[in-house]
């Protein structure tokens, strides 16, 4: 008899996500993927003028902020045929870099590590065995013995005050929790020091979006940072070095830490590279622009149908026809009028709520479609791409890793074991390497063009009179973003954003396909219904986000979330 | 992380944090409170006035060194809509809603990280309304609206009862 679980809501981040599985001899035969919070920012822009969308897009989310702002004046450009000088786009590179950098950080150390990681017996390891361990497989400065001696007591303290804090509610000792005390431990002290640096990294997007936690210096047409490298209020010569020395810092941390620590996990729950591929047709879009109209990108994206690298298809320009001509999201299984698949241009968002049906509509996530097909995207998508597109960066990157695994694990690991729960974590920890190499190279691509004498940052938009119609996309942290607009006289006529997270988290499609989230699910093992820790990591490998962003207090300290049992 | 100053006047260090979602109706009476604040009033020494947003983990370096951190939020009272409520929290972490997961990112979590590392404000309180709309839109709910003032006098007082006296912008 096969056994319903019910887990409400399982975002880490502020949205809401419910997830429904059977399960059947302790395997999942079945799953349903439900965002619970109806997203309605496409209202608010109708009737407003484009050049403000990226302000009130930023807001959608808690985190994903300067990517809505970024996608969104990308949307209006494309509509406008507008270029944007090289300095912004090096300084838009620079934020959207760090910005990736930071979400898969805390993604990895902050919000999914605990999935793997028992924080509880890491107060048992032998701390000097760990710092042995530690050291035979990183240079890592800061994993002495003293650093981690120092972490281990500090959890010890905080556990023996009986408030676990931010720990408290974890799966410790749950049978599928695998990592020795000693690799606990050395988890344990990364996630610490992981604090540190997710700080230091974020320093750049602030010092360039001019203001944190929402930047401002974003416009349709570049950027509104003024160049000047006399002037104090400007971005200075001095400013710039203080950003390459916080790049330096983190990519330090990047490749000495978190590749290492991702391998290490990989490596104990090579398991789990059998479970959680799901939809493997991948979609991930270029970014990184090298010129002022699109056409030439330092990260390659494109499509790749069944896993099969061989078919990929490069995405080649901001607007390119085949990304344009070949997203559709259907409403079938979503609480909205009608039952249509279309365009983003031609949709229309009118929600109709109704009770929820397995077999008809019971989300209000959208399901797209990329040449009619579910796709799952994110770093997974983006890594497999830029292998497929012969990266080079993605290539050295993603060749240490692998060789890491097999190492630890004592047998040869391929990039297949990438179409996996585990695999998507590796190809983020790939891709935050790769991201780090990039924001290097944008620095320098910076600070040439200002040291070549431009100090251009901002060509005015002027719109047209009739309708014009534009898509701006942008590879994510939690992958494609795209925004898409038509503009009549001036005015929004029509906004959607097609998000990652509806890609992945989308329901089933117009054929009654499974998404990205419900099909990685089937076959995963749960070894206790009633603490599914199973499902929680293979949906929190694809970093699941809503684009809809809700907390509110509560004074009673009720419990909201749920995971129930149904028979 | 020091984020400036530093010297003579080390006393006091306030954060006004606002936190919401400006999108949702009263769920953004947060940053609207401190728009309120950063408009009507001149912020002095020892005080920052923080629009926060929906922001996670980003909020963490604006809790370093403070002495005092207020959050202005919408709270779930149980109450009528337009209830307000001064909290003062002992226990932080604890009284944001707990989550599946040991790393749901709100700001409980927020606190809870800032607990475990030392940088928590020793001293927090939580000036809140109980909401009557969270529909999508960048309107407060009348009830609310009319609420705004009052909100923005809490905060005021609760700085004066900590000796800080804001100045009205209208009297520079």
């Amino acid at each position: 008899m096969a056994k319903r679980i019910v887990i409400d809501p399982i975002t880490r981040i502020e949205g809401h996500l419910r997830i429904e599985c059977e399960v059947d001899k302790g395997k999942i035969v079945n799953a349903w993927s439900a965002g619970t919070m109806w997203r309605g920012i496409e209202k608010i822009l109708e009737g407003r003028d484009p050049r403000e969308a990226w302000i009130f897009t930023q807001r959608i989310c808690g985190v994903c902020t300067t990517v809505h702002a970024i996608t969104s004046v990308r949307a209006v450009e494309n509509a406008l045929k507008l270029e944007v000088p090289m300095n912004a786009q090096y300084i838009r590179n620079m934020i959207i870099a760090a910005h990736g950098i930071f979400d898969h950080i805390v993604h990895f150390y902050h919000l999914s590590a605990l999935d793997w990681v028992d924080i509880v017996s890491a107060t048992k390891a032998d701390a000097k065995a760990t710092a042995k361990l530690a050291q035979s497989l990183s240079p890592w400065p800061h994993n002495s013995h003293g650093n981690i001696k120092g972490i281990q007591d500090k959890l010890k303290s905080f556990i023996a005050t009986g408030q676990l804090g931010v720990f408290g509610s974890g799966y410790w000792g749950h049978p599928a929790m695998k990592l020795s005390p000693e690799v606990n431990l050395l988890a344990a002290t990364h996630y610490f020091q992981a604090l540190d640096y997710q700080r230091r990294i974020n320093k750049v997007v602030a010092i360039l979006g001019s203001k944190s936690p929402h930047i401002q210096n974003l416009a349709v047409g570049g950027v509104s940072n003024p160049i000047n490298p006399d002037s104090q209020s400007t971005l200075t010569l001095e400013r710039l070095f203080y950003i390459k020395e916080l790049i330096d810092e983190i990519g330090a941390f990047i490749n000495d830490v978190y590749m290492v620590d991702v391998s290490a996990v990989g490596a104990f729950y090579a398991d789990w590279t059998q479970y959680g591929a799901g939809v493997t047709n991948y979609l991930s879009v270029p970014d990184m622009p090298q010129d002022t109209t699109g056409t030439l990108f330092d990260l390659p994206g494109g499509y790749i149908p069944n896993g099969d690298v061989g078919k990929f298809e490069n995405i080649d320009s901001f607007g390119a026809d085949l990304f344009k001509n070949n997203v559709k999201e259907s409403v079938k299984h979503s609480w909205y009028e009608g039952e249509w698949d279309r365009h983003p241009w031609e949709e229309e968002t009118v929600p109709k709520y109704a009770e929820r049906q397995d077999d008809g509509k019971y989300s209000w996530v959208k399901s797209p479609t990329f040449k009619g097909k579910p796709a799952q995207v994110g770093p997974l998508a983006n890594v497999l791409a830029m292998f497929a597109a012969g990266h080079g960066p993605t290539k050295k990157h993603a060749t240490r890793v692998l060789d890491l695994v097999s190492q630890l694990a004592g047998t040869k690991v391929g990039l297949g074991a990438l179409h996996s729960t585990i695999g998507r974590h590796a190809a983020r920890a790939i891709r935050c390497a790769v991201l780090n190499d990039v924001l290097q190279k944008q620095w320098q691509g910076l600070v040439d063009n200002i040291g070549a004498g431009d100090y251009t940052t901002f060509n005015e938009p002027v719109f047209p009179k009739g309708e014009i119609r534009g898509v701006g996309f942008h590879e994510a942290p939690r992958g494609v973003l795209s925004h898409w607009v038509v503009i009549e006289d001036g005015r929004i006529k029509n906004y959607q954003c097609v998000v990652p997270s509806t890609w992945n988290a989308g329901p089933r499609n117009q054929n009654d396909e499974l998404g990205p989230y419900e099909a990685s699910l089937i076959g995963n093992p749960v070894a206790d219904p009633e603490k599914p820790l199973e499902v929680l990591r293979t949906i929190h490998s694809f970093d699941p986000c809503l684009a809809c962003a809700i907390h509110m207090l509560d004074s009673d300290r009720n419990e909201i979330v749920k995971v129930r049992t149904v028979i | 992380m020091n984020s400036g100053e530093s010297g003579e006047e080390k006393t006091l260090n306030i954060l006004v944090l606002g936190v919401g979602n400006v999108l949702l109706s009263d769920e953004g009476v947060g940053p609207r409170v401190v728009e309120g604040l950063s408009n009507g009033y001149q912020a002095p020494h020892g005080v920052e006035l923080v629009d926060g947003g929906t922001m996670g983990f980003d909020l963490l370096p604006y809790l370093d060194e403070r002495t005092h951190l207020l959050v202005v939020d919408a709270v779930n009272t149980g109450k009528e809509p337009g209830h307000t409520v001064r909290i003062k929290l002992d226990d932080p972490a604890s009284f944001f809603r707990t989550m599946v997961s040991p790393h749901q990112l709100g700001l409980g979590e927020v606190l809870g990280v800032a607990a475990m590392t030392g940088n928590l404000p020793p001293s927090i309180v939580v000036i809140g309304i109980e909401p009557a709309s969270l529909e999508t839109s960048i309107d407060l709910s009348p009830v609310v609206e009319k609420k705004l003032p009052v909100l923005i006098k809490m905060v005021v007082d609760e700085l004066k009862s900590l000796g800080i006296i804001l100045k009205p912008t209208s009297d520079a």
